[in-house]
């Protein structure tokens, strides 16, 4: 894993990166279009964001259909529950010894 | 290396996502002070029309169906005050989430809604009953504590603060099932004043 000395992580120097892992931190699943309501982002924007956390296997993607329009949900993978939770103990500690 | 308050900028944003994808932040403080407004006026009608010549409208001195016929308009008040109420604050929000650039029916406020609806429909089936067997006195009581485990299970969902009225609530149903015959003078404390400074707490705390 690209984990840089201060142990943060490269996944998410990106804020919004960190805000997509932040929403499925607390939520089981969510979908699509409330990621871009949250996030305020385009939908090609939202999306290679999503493609870049997937290569990383931080979030896994359930496809299914509502009526006949596809519905894609995103969760956090246990690998992504880890990374994220390091990189939050690391920004924490990083405030604390610059104080 | 970032700065310190890039740092801090990105707990930030880690906490306004985690916030605003699990609570429903767009309740206003209007629409509490109004929801306070109609309780106090639906309590004074109600007083005028049903408590003035018995006292009480627990009274064994008056028949069944008087009480009943009574009790009937009392339902229409609460009911009437109950619409207007969630009418106001749902509209309020609407505007407030326009603002905030948000939907109105999102994932959060359908987890607020769903877990208000299961005290709320539990309460209302709970008092449908105790009238169909006559306890009337404890209708009013009956209403806060259901009222306030009802914003105890959404306080969760939304502004912590809701959390206390919640408890306020249930303390004020509690009192009034004990001292029966302060049911509406209860129930207009609970609905009204608490509401209204609820409400003005909020506004002055985020809208300002």
């Amino acid at each position: 894993m690209k984990i840089k000395i201060d142990g943060l992580h490269k996944a998410f120097e990106s804020r919004i990166r960190l805000g997509i892992m932040s929403v499925l931190a607390v939520n089981d699943t969510v979908d699509f279009n409330s990621l871009k309501e949250y996030l305020d982002l385009t939908d090609g924007n939202l999306a290679s964001h999503l493609k870049g956390l997937e290569k990383e296997d931080f979030i896994g993607i359930e496809k299914s259909f509502v009526g006949r329009k596809p519905n894609t949900k995103y969760f956090m993978t246990k690998n992504g529950k880890k990374a994220f939770d390091g990189h939050l103990k690391a920004l924490e500690n990083l405030i604390k010894s610059q104080k | 290396m970032k700065k310190e308050e890039e740092y801090i900028k990105d707990l930030t944003e880690i906490r306004t996502m985690m916030e605003r994808s699990t609570k429903f932040l767009s309740l206003t403080g209007w629409s509490g002070i109004l929801a306070g407004l109609y309780a106090l006026i639906g309590a004074f009608i109600s007083y005028r029309l049903f408590y003035n010549t018995h006292g009480s409208i627990i009274s064994n001195t008056i028949d069944r169906e008087e009480i009943s016929q009574n009790v009937s308009g009392l339902f229409l008040v609460a009911f009437i005050v109950f619409v207007l109420a969630m009418g106001t604050s749902v509209l309020l929000s609407f505007v407030k989430s326009k603002k905030r650039g948000e939907k109105l029916w999102n994932p959060a406020s359908r987890r607020l809604l769903l877990n208000m609806t299961i005290p709320l429909v539990t309460g209302g089936i709970f008092i449908m009953i105790l009238f169909s067997k006559g306890f009337y006195d404890l209708l009013a009581p009956a209403s806060l504590v259901f009222y306030g485990l009802t914003l105890i299970n959404a306080g969760k969902f939304t502004y912590d603060e809701v959390k206390i009225v919640g408890y306020v609530e249930i303390v004020l149903g509690l009192v009034g099932l004990y001292f029966v015959g302060y049911g509406l003078l209860l129930w207009a404390i609970g609905f009204g004043l608490i509401h209204i400074f609820y409400g003005l707490y909020m506004h002055y705390k985020y809208e300002k």
